[in-house]
């Protein structure tokens, strides 16, 4: 089979965000059948059949999970879309509400019918204004059309949407952190269990999907678990939008199926590396990822190989690096982030990526000692797996791996009194190590 | 104290809107702080205190979530915010060349207003556009795949449109 885009169809034409566009090609189809026809189990077994796993970083099972959200409850559900793409290197769900704003809402209207809920949540991030306005104009478009609201596509059932945009902070793409932040107070994550679909948002069972996840829906409805698993790796199958940035020739958003390899995806898509240098390194799943050596590069853009390479899909932000890149100036950049975003409730994750940011700064501005190396993976080790959320993970992982993949720029940096760039900018400071013995 | 400022009638319709569509009034309060940014123009003590009143909510409670979060406009930001987004995928392509172009342009660092109130410059965090690095936020508006004879331009485009006192 020929892979069909599904996600991003017609995003060159301009008026493809509109509900006569989306209707015009068959919009809206798939949950007007799901609707008024599908018993809300079946579609659970569907989601389960075709291995839909979460876009969102951790490529959960998505029919799996709605299974976990109690079917009999005299509380309410909510479904709380995580429109937050926040993850370093990650820009895909933003086309996807900007240019087929009605595609995520056909989507959301699945999964309510599946998961049983009435009111729906989309937490997008403060800074995408013109995606949020896109959003709600379609869903201004879809009440005035009967297709959200109280009888939604003459289904009976119904269905509200809100859009409810964030105020800028990383921590509020984490699940449990975006829920207190709904819930209107600092987006501080909780510890799971309870999961969210047992007690999320107000105390009650929700169903958290990203954006690219709930879009693939009408799909999988449309041609069967069968076709959809055909399409890539089975454990990981589907279209998917991998976003390639840094420094290629053409960086953008591709939508491409499951598996595609690593090399591929930066060579004929995102046109190579600029400038006609060499690869360096590869960070492939967004910013939390394992990087790669250009030696590594060799892998199928799916869940299961990048994590056999010892890496993740994660967010699909693929970050590229040329031969000209200090890995080390890269590691503060990553490491100034993590300790920005921090929420400061666990200890290891508050003091760990302040130290991890402090000793990387210092191996770059040319205060660097060799035992800072070890030190960093101590850090690490007393990090990773020892918080609340999986952001001391995620600023762990690049750390890690940097540090040791790539040793020669550490070591250059510490023996030679700083980073080259650093250096360049500071000529009479060169040879601060020495004094630190 | 009483409160010398209030949200127009506009503003309160639609915060009376925001109400009907959460299931608690503090899950209002992200999106009601919005209105407040836009009617009065920033987010100082008087109009943290404004929202605390009106929603019933206590202010400390509200100061401390206006604190958490990064894009609200705090008071004395200049008339155009000007955030130039400095994580990994920008900086490989030249966001610190950007900062230091609108630092020569305008005289102020990272984190400083103009003294005439029109600017303030601030780097932050990735804002969800790698792919056309480097790139800035102004106000609402993305400004993206900048050279620095954008940047030149922009500025030159916003010092009049500041100068022309038009409100933008
Ligand atoms: C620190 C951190 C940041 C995250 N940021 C995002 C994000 O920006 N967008 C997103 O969809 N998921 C993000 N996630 C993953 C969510 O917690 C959650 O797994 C996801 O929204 C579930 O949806 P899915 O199963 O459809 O992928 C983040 C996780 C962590 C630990
Ligand atoms: S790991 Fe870090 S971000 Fe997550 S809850 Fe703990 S302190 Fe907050
Ligand atoms: S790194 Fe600048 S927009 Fe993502």
């Amino acid at each position: 089979m020929t892979f069909r885009k599904i996600l991003t169809p017609h995003i060159a034409e301009d008026d493809c965000h509109t509900l006569n566009f989306y209707q015009s090609n068959g919009g809206y189809s798939q949950a007007k059948i799901s609707l008024k026809e599908q018993q809300p189990d079946d579609l659970i077994e569907l989601v389960k059949a075709a291995n839909l796993r979460g876009r969102g970083g951790a490529g959960f099972p998505t029919g799996v999970k709605w299974s976990f959200v109690p079917k009999s409850s005299d509380k309410p559900k909510y479904l709380v879309v995580n429109a937050d793409e926040s993850e370093p290197g990650t820009f895909k769900d933003r086309v996807i509400m900007e240019k087929n704003p009605h595609l995520l809402l056909e989507g959301i209207l699945i999964c309510c019918k599946a998961v049983n809920i009435q009111t729906a949540y989309i937490y997008i991030r403060g800074e995408f204004v013109f995606a949020a306005q896109r959003l709600q104009q379609a869903i201004d478009e879809a009440y005035d059309a009967g297709i959200l609201g109280n009888d939604c596509l003459g289904s009976g059932l119904s269905v509200d949407v809100t859009v409810h945009r964030g105020a800028g902070a990383y921590i509020c793409g984490e699940e449990t952190g975006m829920l207190t932040s709904l819930e209107g107070d600092r987006g501080q994550p909780k510890l799971k269990p309870p999961f969210p679909a047992i007690e999320g948002v107000f105390g009650c069972p929700t169903v958290v999907n990203n954006v690219e996840t709930l879009a693939n829906l009408p799909y999988i409805l449309e041609i069967g678990a069968e076709a959809y698993c055909a399409i890539g790796p089975e454990k990981s199958p589907g279209p998917k939008l991998f976003c390639v940035s840094g420094h290629v020739e053409n960086p953008g958003t591709f939508e491409l199926p499951m598996g595609i390899p690593l090399r591929t995806l930066i060579d004929e898509h995102a046109g190579g590396v600029w400038k006609g240098r060499k690869l360096k390194a590869v960070i492939p799943g967004g910013s939390s990822a394992h990087v790669l050596t250009a030696e590594e590069c060799d892998v199928a853009m799916d869940i299961e190989s990048l994590t056999a390479a010892g890496t993740m899909l994660g967010s699909a932000g693929v970050i590229v690096m040329d031969d000209s890149t200090c890995m080390v100036d890269a590691l503060v950049n990553l490491m100034r982030f993590y300790h920005h975003e921090s929420c400061g409730q666990c200890t290891p994750c508050r003091e760990g990526t302040g130290w991890l940011e402090k000793i990387v700064h210092r191996i770059a501005h040319g205060d660097g000692r060799m035992e800072d190396l070890e030190l960093v993976l101590d850090v690490c080790d007393r990090m990773v797996g020892k918080t609340i959320c999986a952001l001391a993970d995620a600023a762990a992982f690049p750390a890690q791996s940097f540090v040791t993949k790539f040793q020669d720029d550490f070591v250059a940096a510490i023996q030679n009194g700083g980073s080259p760039a650093w250096k360049k900018r500071h000529p009479s400071a060169v040879g601060g190590a020495a004094t630190h013995g | 104290m009483a409160n010398t400022i209030s949200f127009c009638s506009e503003t309160m319709k639609q915060y009376e809107w925001l109400l009907t569509r959460y299931p608690t009034r503090r899950a209002a309060l992200l999106p009601t702080l919005r209105l407040a940014e836009s009617d009065f123009g920033e987010l100082g003590v008087p109009e943290m205190r404004y929202v605390a009143d009106l929603m019933e909510i206590p202010p400390a409670f509200v100061f401390g979530v206006v604190t958490f979060y990064t894009h609200y406009r705090r008071a004395g930001t200049g008339k155009f915010h000007i955030q130039v987004c400095s994580t990994l995928s920008c900086a490989l392509r030249g966001s610190e060349d950007v900062v230091s172009r609108i630092t020569e342009r305008l005289g102020i660092k990272p984190g400083e207003t103009t003294p005439c109130g029109h600017f303030t410059l601030s780097k932050v965090e990735c804002l969800g556009s790698c792919d056309t690095a480097p790139m800035l936020q102004c106000n609402d508006d993305y400004h993206e795949d900048l050279s620095l004879e954008d940047v030149d331009q922009l500025i030159e485009q916003l010092r009049t449109e500041a100068e022309g006192g038009q409100n933008g």
